[in-house]
């Protein structure tokens, strides 16, 4: 494997340890974003440019300032007293190293009925866009209404209700 | 190790990270953090495998990724929509102290 | 031989490129390429941006009836060296209370952002440095990038006044950059690719000789002028200033940078405002294409720079004429006019795209998008002047 791809893997999961482990939620939220960008390379390098793109756009710019937005709105920017894990973390740890301990040994199972072609696939932006109005037309549609819901949704469950005015 | 054997384990360690933020973490917010870094675990599978599928000019892969971009995004906004409006409600986001219907 | 003298005049970086690369081995040759053609960018933006420094000091000292300044160099155009000395020389002022990290990082990562975004425009024909198949996501993706620069910025001072400033400028930035994105959409649409290239290749044809511009049909002048409002919220340039506003917050994201990082600041906000004016000319203006068809033989670059500092007048000639628009006035701008206006551009473009090519379509698009302004305006943002006054105190 390429050294490249081991650069960009460490960034990765650097980032995600980083953003699980710290204490300060701002600073987590950044090392989010890291952890989105070391994701969008690693798909360029899949020669999956649309995706990439779009992980960039959608993650980076819109999911990481909301998280920022959501921990500024909360008072999450002052360190918290006690303990930033929960009474049952052990717990929760033990359960994430048995998950990956069953998917990467499922992964080095099988690894060698996977398939392998090696020729560079084209996916052409219009390509994307010709299978998403033609064959996936359908879940285009859905996730519209589903955005338009979830951006209805949003806005009422966080919105701050006025108060009434006496008289 | 061939490529796509690399990505499927950075993809599983990155999930797996995911799940422990998830599970020991008490900032609510650090929890969907932790769901988001789970979603684009799934997304570097699914394009690990398009990349290296025999048929990947059906883009089968990417769009399931483009789909889950989507998704996740809207779910994001409910889900920090949902912290806030409980913040409001609780003054804290610590999820041991969010252990009664009441209030 | 004018004609080879016109096509070598248009050529002349490419061929410059060409013979130096001449003297590489083989193999080094794409990777020297590609270096060069970054070392040019990162080093002639930078001038640029010192030579539009002084032409903002001394336009916007002239809109103000003043001289704007005059000591340093004749007619004041040696300024530019006298401020990087200035900020190169100035120290280096970090809070004890600021976080030092993410304060270090916050200058350093808007400026890569920004730099980025020049890799994809098409300075000239044959002049653009990866002439990427989704050039137009690629930077887009960018743009979205600078927000989070800015929010750190704000957040590592640990100073009110800089968390308020970063704030404001994000939640300006992320309204108006789906404006830019859906204006931006419009022109994909009508080319049919996210190329950028190819966007200035649809736009350079001629018909009695006048060009094939996107800015000369309705739906393409209605999105510029929207792409223009959204350009100059997104690069925080009054008459959207506020969350750099020097008589409102000090100096918003930036208060508590001094010295080279604020120079790197200032360094990013000018580059966004070129690499945006750059993507307008591309998008709407046709790029690097000449204006007429007889003057095709000016060199390609020459096109492209001069629409790209028209721009920048233009963004200085607002500055110092426009008043400031508060906050919630310029939120509520972006979301109930210019947005419904940009969606209602879109279905335009759609049906000019449907309709076949004459005199009906232009007549009936105009129609629609005089009319769609009018209503949208004209009426429905009258409600907003003569609402009675309401407070709401901080809590």
């Amino acid at each position: 494997m390429s050294f490249v791809f081991w650069i960009i893997a460490a960034i990765t999961l650097g980032g995600a340890l980083t953003a699980v482990v710290l204490k300060n939620t701002v600073h987590c939220a950044l090392a989010l974003t890291a952890a989105f960008l070391g994701l969008a390379l690693l798909f360029l390098g899949l020669d999956a440019q649309f995706a990439g793109f779009a992980e960039i756009l959608v993650y980076v710019g819109a999911v990481a300032i909301l998280v920022v937005f959501a921990i500024l709105l909360t008072r999450g920017s002052e360190t918290p007293k006690g303990s930033v894990y929960s009474r049952y973390s052990v717990v929760g740890l033990i359960a994430a190293a048995a998950v990956f301990a069953v998917l990467g040994w499922a992964v080095l199972q099988s690894a060698h009925s996977f398939p392998n072609e090696q020729a560079v696939p084209s996916a052409t932006a219009q390509q994307i866009g010709i299978a998403l109005v033609g064959r996936y037309v359908l879940p285009l549609e859905i996730l519209a209404l589903l955005l338009t819901i979830a951006t209805i949704g949003a806005v009422i469950v966080a919105l701050h209700e006025k108060e009434e005015t006496n008289g | 190790m061939t490529p796509l054997t690399a990505h499927l384990l950075v993809a599983a360690l990155l999930f797996a990270i995911g799940l422990a933020g998830a599970l020991t973490r008490r900032n609510a917010i650090l929890v969907l953090i932790g769901i988001e870094l789970m979603l684009n675990a799934a997304n570097l599978n699914f394009i690990a495998f398009w990349r290296y599928s025999p048929h990947p000019e059906a883009l089968t892969g990417m769009m399931f990724a483009i789909f889950s971009i989507a998704v996740a995004a809207a779910e994001a906004a409910v889900g920090l929509g949902l912290v806030i409006a409980i913040h409001r409600h609780l003054h804290s986001t610590d999820l041991d102290h969010m252990n009664r219907m009441k209030g | 031989m004018f004609a080879t003298l016109a096509r070598n005049s248009d050529q002349i970086f490419i061929l410059l490129r060409d013979w130096l690369l001449a003297f590489l081995p083989m193999m080094l040759r794409p990777y020297v390429s590609v270096l060069l053609s970054v070392v040019v960018i990162v080093c002639f933006f930078p001038a640029l941006f010192a030579l539009t420094v002084i032409f903002e000091r001394k336009g916007l000292g002239r809109i103000q009836n003043r001289l704007g300044p005059n000591r340093v160099g004749p007619y004041g155009l040696l300024q530019p060296i006298a401020d990087g000395i200035k900020s190169l020389t100035k120290e280096d002022i970090v809070p004890t209370t600021a976080n030092g990290f993410v304060h270090f990082l916050a200058p350093v990562v808007l400026v890569v952002a920004v730099f980025m975004g020049f890799a994809v425009l098409p300075m000239g024909r044959n002049m653009v440095l990866v002439d990427m198949d989704c050039g137009l996501l690629f930077y887009f993706a960018m743009g979205a990038s600078t927000e989070l620069a800015v929010f750190m910025a704000g957040w590592s001072s640990r100073n009110k006044y800089s968390l308020l400033g970063a704030m404001r400028a994000v939640a300006q930035m992320i309204s108006y950059e789906v404006i830019l994105l859906l204006s931006g959409l419009a022109v994909v649409m009508i080319t049919g690719s996210l190329s950028l290239p190819k966007i200035v290749e649809a736009q350079n044809h001629y018909s009695y000789g006048l060009p094939h511009w996107y800015i000369f049909t309705p739906w393409g002048l209605a999105g510029f002028v929207m792409y223009a409002i959204a350009a100059t919220a997104e690069t925080n340039r009054s008459p959207f200033d506020l969350p750099e506003g020097e008589s409102e917050l000090v100096a918003g994201y930036h208060t508590e940078y001094s010295g080279f990082k604020f120079a790197l600041f200032f360094l990013g906000e000018y580059l966004a405002m070129f690499s945006i004016s750059g993507l307008g000319a591309t998008l709407f203006l046709g790029g690097w294409s000449a204006p007429f068809s007889f003057l095709t033989w000016v060199p390609s670059w020459i096109w492209f720079f001069s629409k790209l500092m028209l721009s920048i007048f233009v963004f200085i000639w607002m500055r110092g004429t426009l008043p400031r628009l508060r906050q919630d006035q310029l939120m509520n701008f972006a979301w109930k006019f210019v947005l419904p206006f940009t969606l209602f551009n879109l279905m335009v473009t759609a049906l000019w795209r449907f309709m076949g090519d004459g005199w009906l379509r232009w007549a009936v698009c105009s129609a629609l998008v005089a009319a769609a302004y009018v209503l949208m305006a004209r009426v429905s943002m009258r409600r907003e002047r003569f609402a009675p006054r309401s407070y709401r105190y901080a809590e």
